[in-house]
């Protein structure tokens, strides 16, 4: 839509609980905003230590080869170089395990390949030279003689007989028997009895569908300055979502106790899940440990592509029965996941979310983890969700053209409320679906008229959301002010919802409190920066610490007063006696209180450590109209809406960013994203020319509407906002674009050649 | 490597013929240092042509064509009003290639030189009809645009030789030509296909066409059959269809991660198509 | 190897550097002068991540040689604030949250600048094709497009 016909939605007005915020909602500047919009903020490339050397990594050109020898000596003689490693220079301790029982040998196999090349870009030596050029020029003196195995990347080939077998011995306990050994993991869930509903339906659809792989596509590449001495002591600065998980990581991978390892985070440039894990901070240790110096590793963007983590692909089955009403009768679906060379494909959260939107009697899931020689998956905001609504979405839109149902009827329908059996298991609390939908169909956007050629797309989705350990401190300054340690590195704002969150505790002004991203030796252990929990558990720990904090400035006045700490309560930042029986005192400040604290008990301070579970699940409905090409293919997105329920937005503009960032995400997804693979097994887009995440001239404005149905797991309501927004963009631009193109598209990405092929087969 | 900056063609020739290994000519360098920083290539030598007196100068020849020095990037003849007034569809070829920023570097010689079969520029100064002058040890000759590429990243040009001028024809009157292509995005895509058409017109009968295509094959190639579908005919349906067939006939195009063979074929015809239309308007308009 | 001695202005300060005739601008710029605002996202001119301006015209110093700098004039994010203050660009891409990670932000800034020397009253289509080479990933652009336009209001109010 244009920028004149732009309305800053207000948010807020369906807020069900009576508290009156102050700070919480409003739209204040980010407190690290002057840093970033001069290039004094520190990413992880940005940093330098003294006698710092430069590392590089070799990597394999061959989707799936065994080393047969890694001749490093000529690199060694090259003038500059001071450390060349492989596999020997980790952890031998570390051994293979079945599924995921295996992880952390996953990531030391995956941070630096074994015997087995296992992808292309399997890192299989670096070095650490005096300059980037050195290190650079002395991979090319390394010789690896390889063994070329036979490769498979497709899902489907992967589990097909004659497929190679990647690692045999890998699939654990719950895969059923008779499955090629490249099936490591199983998943089944769901009630009812789905044949019976299938029976009661008017019209029952079953077809199938594929997802290929897409890259988070942060723009920051990985980056990392690693030291570690002859003392044994470390010290780590990377951009990472999580430093406490690269702290845990990094020490088994290098036989060190945790505590040996300090790990700093820096600004981080983006993350979206994929900075989760390591890749590149081992291996600088590692280099550093027999350097004697620090060692800073960056990646190059080509290596991020081959080397880091993208989503899985998929392939899917899904049969929806409906009534002539629109009543789902059952629903059930296959997804076949592939993640890389290693178990981790998020097959059980696709087939759990698959039919969370829906109120269902009969509902069945199958999921099936498949390893395939492509790099180890990671993360990707809102992990599996996407490629299932995507898949079932369509289905329903499907039904509902044949049954000549409105689509947001027949969501609003069969719509999972409080209290429904979700189709994964537990029985939904308050959540906010139902609410979205209504707003969706309240919406100008829904009901305005459609240009010849254009097509428009709805599509609901779900994301549970997480809790996760948690551990804050907040620490009262002389004059009142306050500092607030967190664990969560800051990716798109959080700096400024804690700041939030806790002046409307405290009743000081935003700007009197300073936020930090504490290093792993200034904290209490806090979970990665996922599964949108920052602003929900961090924000609640944030509130619960600076509530002890509070507390603890009423028992001051109370001393001083001379009264019951229970008579004192606290308001805007002045402890007040509670009422008359508690005696007529002068309301005292907050800098009152803590300019005199040395001498009256102390420093106050307030901490909260935690993991907390009440993470509330969180709902979106997208609306978006798309324009087809009928003579190249060609896909252009005019009108887009995302409708999401917030719990409460701390602070709404942010908020909002999140639902813009992911509809964006999954209008690249839906039509240019794909890793592309060659014959070879070698991926052919490494770099973003040619992996075509959207560019400003290929969006329209994304108009926003921030729905708040509290989630009862937060003192503010908080749901996080983060993932559930790339759940809907898939199928919600798939069934546009179907409208438009007069085809069902089944394939993702809808790239030109696709769809031109899409209408040639129709016009036959 | 050596980085050197001759100060004339004549310097930078004789650097060229004497340099051993690899040796690359830096222009706009937006090929050059991509391909070093991928590792793909690392010249011995690189000889920048930027500081050669005349090679950021765009100048109008007294027969009324142009001149455009070799380091002159597409920003700058975006700026050049006069230039795209006549050649609208050269002008826009060239500001398709990459983004702002790149356009603050990119030169016509580079994107010919480079011999990508997908380069933007080239089937547009094929359709216009550009020539260059070669300078090498053994003086210059002049080559015709579509001379110069001969495969993907291969050129015609010997060791020691290099382009010292890019020169444009004289419009004349009841001339226009236009250029389009065809990206999965809309911008930052390299050409699935490209396809520049210039003709002239008497009155509203096309008398001369020049239809060239790229990404189609090893080279932009121009296609003569195309041209001659366009000679004689007032654009009407069956001209177009024509084009068309001509054009997607012309294709031997090979699937990749940008299209399929199909689909180039198909695209070839369509945008034959819609440059044909922009340059018949701007044709009559020119008269 | 040899290393070139280089004398160039940055920001409107003198600057002299030696370096590796294969290193870029972009790499001169972070490792040998200190200035790492301007970020490498691809090395490849296709993020738009190191934007500077070069003689006034807008570059990827990710395809510039270090060597290239000779007698130029190069500016970046750092020098973009006049003074204590902000640039307008700078103020509205706090206020409009124009970032969430911040990586693309200095290129998007100078970028900004750039174009709005060149038209101050840019409709939304121009600026969403100036900004095509500068990739974003986290904000959709819809705030940034936003910034731009509500800086360039201003600026024209103040001219």
């Amino acid at each position: 839509m244009a920028l004149d016909e732009y309305k800053p939605q207000k948010g807020g007005d369906q807020l069900e609980q009576g508290h009156a915020f102050k700070y919480v909602g409003t739209r204040p500047d980010r407190p690290d905003g002057t840093d970033k919009v001069t290039g004094r903020a520190r990413f992880g490339a940005d940093i330098t230590a003294p006698g710092m050397l430069h590392g590089a990594i070799l990597r394999s050109p061959h989707a799936h080869a065994r080393i047969v020898n890694i001749d490093t000596s000529k690199a060694e003689a090259l003038d500059g170089v001071k450390a060349v490693v492989t596999r020997a220079d980790f952890s031998a301790a570390i051994q293979p395990a079945p599924g995921m029982a295996g992880e952390m040998w996953n990531v030391l196999e995956n941070v630096m390949a074994g015997d087995t090349a296992l992808y292309d870009g399997h890192a299989i030596a670096a070095v650490a030279a005096t300059s980037a050029l050195t290190a650079r020029d002395a991979l090319k003196l390394i010789k690896v003689t390889y063994e070329v195995l036979p490769h498979v990347t497709d899902v489907d080939a992967a589990m097909a007989a004659d497929a190679p077998v990647i690692r045999d011995g890998t699939a654990d306990k719950s895969v059923p028997p008779g499955l090629h050994p490249n099936v490591v993991r199983y998943h089944q869930s769901g009630h009812g009895d789905v044949e019976a509903g299938f029976a009661e339906a008017d019209l029952v659809i079953e077809d199938s569908f594929t997802t290929e792989a897409t890259h988070q596509g942060y723009i920051e590449p990985h980056a990392c300055l690693g030291t570690l001495g002859g003392d044994g002591k470390g010290e780590l600065w990377c951009c990472t979502q999580g430093h406490w998980n690269v702290q845990k990581i990094c020490a088994a991978l290098l036989d060190m106790e945790t505590s040996q390892l300090r790990v700093t985070a820096s600004e981080i440039g983006g993350g979206f899940g994929g900075k989760t894990t390591v890749f590149i901070e081992p291996v600088a240790l590692a280099l550093s440990r027999k350097a004697n110096r620090p060692v800073k590793l960056v990646m190059s963007r080509s290596e991020v592509f081959r080397a880091t983590g993208p989503t899985a692909s998929t392939s899917m089955d899904i049969k929806i029965g409906m009534r002539k009403d629109g009543t789902i009768t059952a629903a059930q679906g296959v997804f076949r996941a592939q993640g890389g060379a290693f178990p981790g494909a998020p097959m059980e959260f696709t087939a759990m979310c698959a039919f969370a939107p829906y109120n269902l009697a009969n509902v069945h899931q199958v999921g099936y983890d498949v390893m395939t020689n492509r790099p180890k998956q990671a993360a990707y905001r809102a992990p599996g969700s996407p490629m299932a609504a995507f898949a079932v979405e369509s289905v329903i839109d499907e039904l509902c053209n044949q049954l000549g149902l409105d689509p947001l009827e027949v969501r609003l329908k069969n719509a999972s409320r409080e209290g429904t059996r979700a189709s994964y298991g537990p029985k939904f609390q308050r959540i906010g679906l139902v609410e979205t939908i209504e707003a969706a169909m309240a919406h100008p956007h829904y009901s305005a008229p459609l240009a010849p050629g254009q097509g428009r797309g709805i599509s609901c989705g779900f994301w549970f959301n997480h809790g996760g350990e948690t551990s804050v401190t907040l620490a009262l300054s002389e004059d009142g002010s306050a500092q607030i340690m967190v664990g969560t590195p800051d990716i798109g704002g959080s700096r400024a919802s804690m700041a939030l969150m806790a002046a409307e505790v405290l009743g000081i002004p935003y700007e009197n409190i300073r936020v930090t991203v504490a290093d792993t030796a200034s904290l209490g252990y806090n979970e990665v920066s996922h599964g949108s929990r920052v602003t929900y558990a961090s924000g609640l720990a944030t509130i619960k610490a600076a509530e002890a904090a509070v507390r603890e400035l009423c028992k001051r006045a109370a001393a001083k007063w001379g009264i019951e700490e229970e008579a004192v309560y606290w308001e805007d930042g002045y402890a007040k006696p509670s009422g008359p029986n508690a005696g007529d005192f002068e309301p005292l400040h907050i800098s009152k209180i803590t300019r005199s604290m040395g001498a009256t008990g102390g420093p106050i301070n307030g901490h909260f450590e935690a993991t907390p579970e009440g993470a509330g699940v969180s709902f979106a409905t997208h609306i978006v109209d798309a324009e087809v090409d009928p003579e190249t293919g060609s896909t252009k997105v005019v009108r887009y809406t995302v409708v999401q329920d917030a719990g409460k937005a701390i602070h709404p503009t942010y908020v909002e960013g999140q639902f813009q960032g992911g509809a964006a995400q999954g209008i690249g997804w839906a039509l240019n994203e794909e890793y592309i693979y060659g014959t070879d097994g070698r991926l052919q887009n490494a770099g973003f020319l040619d992996y075509r995440i959207p560019v400003a001239s290929d969006l329209p404005m994304i108009d926003t509407v921030i729905v708040e149905v509290p989630n009862p797991g937060h003192p503010y309501g908080v749901r996080g906002v983060g993932e559930t927004s790339i759940c809907p963009p898939l199928a919600a631009i798939a069934n546009a674009v179907s409208a438009a193109a007069g085809v069902r598209m089944r394939n993702l990405p809808m790239s030109p050649p696709r769809i031109f092929e899409a209408l040639e087969a129709k016009n036959g | 490597m050596r980085y050197l900056s001759p100060a004339s063609f004549d310097d930078a020739v004789a650097l060229a013929a004497e340099a051993p290994g690899v040796t690359r000519f830096l222009a706009g360098g937006t090929d050059v240092l991509v391909q070093m920083r991928a590792d793909i290539i690392t010249p011995d030598t690189l000889i920048d042509i930027k500081k050669i007196p005349g090679t950021h100068d765009i100048a109008r020849t007294p027969d009324g064509g142009w001149t455009i020095g070799v380091a002159v990037t597409g920003a700058e003849m975006r700026e050049q009003d006069d230039l795209g007034a006549d050649w609208p569809g050269l002008v826009e070829a060239m500001d398709l290639i990459g983004s702002t920023q790149v356009q603050g570097r990119a030169t016509l010689t580079g994107n010919l030189c480079n011999a990508s079969p997908a380069a933007d520029s080239v089937p547009a100064m094929i359709a216009a009809g550009v020539t260059l002058t070669v300078t090498g040890p053994d003086g210059n000759r002049t080559v015709a645009a579509e001379d110069i590429p001969t495969g993907p990243g291969q050129t015609s040009l010997a060791k020691g030789e290099l382009i010292s001028a890019v020169h444009v024809p004289p419009r004349g009157a009841g001339g226009g030509d236009a250029y389009l292509r065809f990206i999965p995005r809309t911008e930052m895509d390299i050409a699935v296909v490209g396809c520049g058409v210039n003709l002239s017109v008497e009155g509203d009968t096309i008398t001369a066409a020049r239809v060239a295509l790229g990404a189609v094959a090893p080279t932009a190639r121009l296609v003569p059959e195309a041209a001659a579908a366009l000679v004689g005919t007032t654009l009407g349906d069956a001209a177009l269809d024509a084009l068309a067939t001509a054009a997607s006939a012309a294709c031997a195009p090979i699937d990749d991660k940008r299209g399929t063979v199909r689909f180039r074929t198909h695209i070839a015809g369509v945008l034959a198509k819609r440059a044909a239309k922009i340059a018949y308007d701007r044709a009559r308009k020119a008269q | 190897m040899s290393k070139i001695h280089v004398s160039t202005t940055i920001n409107g300060d003198a600057a002299e550097f030696l370096c590796d005739p294969r290193e870029t601008l972009l790499d001169v710029l972070r490792d040998r002068l200190g200035l790492t605002g301007a970020k490498e996202g691809c090395g490849t001119g296709d993020c738009g991540a190191c934007s500077v301006t070069l003689d006034g015209r807008l570059v990827c110093s990710c395809l510039v040689l270090g060597a290239e700098a000779e007698g130029r004039e190069i500016a970046t994010v750092e020098g973009i604030a006049p003074g204590e203050t902000l640039h307008p660009l700078q103020r509205k891409f706090i206020e409009h949250a124009a970032l969430q990670c911040g990586i693309c932000t200095p290129g998007i800034l100078v970028a900004a600048k750039a174009l709005l020397e060149k038209n101050p009253d840019p409709t939304e289509t121009e600026v969403r094709y100036w900004l095509a080479g500068n990739l974003c990933r986290c904000t959709g652009y819809d705030k940034i497009i936003r910034a731009v336009m509500d800086a360039a209001a201003e600026m024209r109010e103040v001219a």
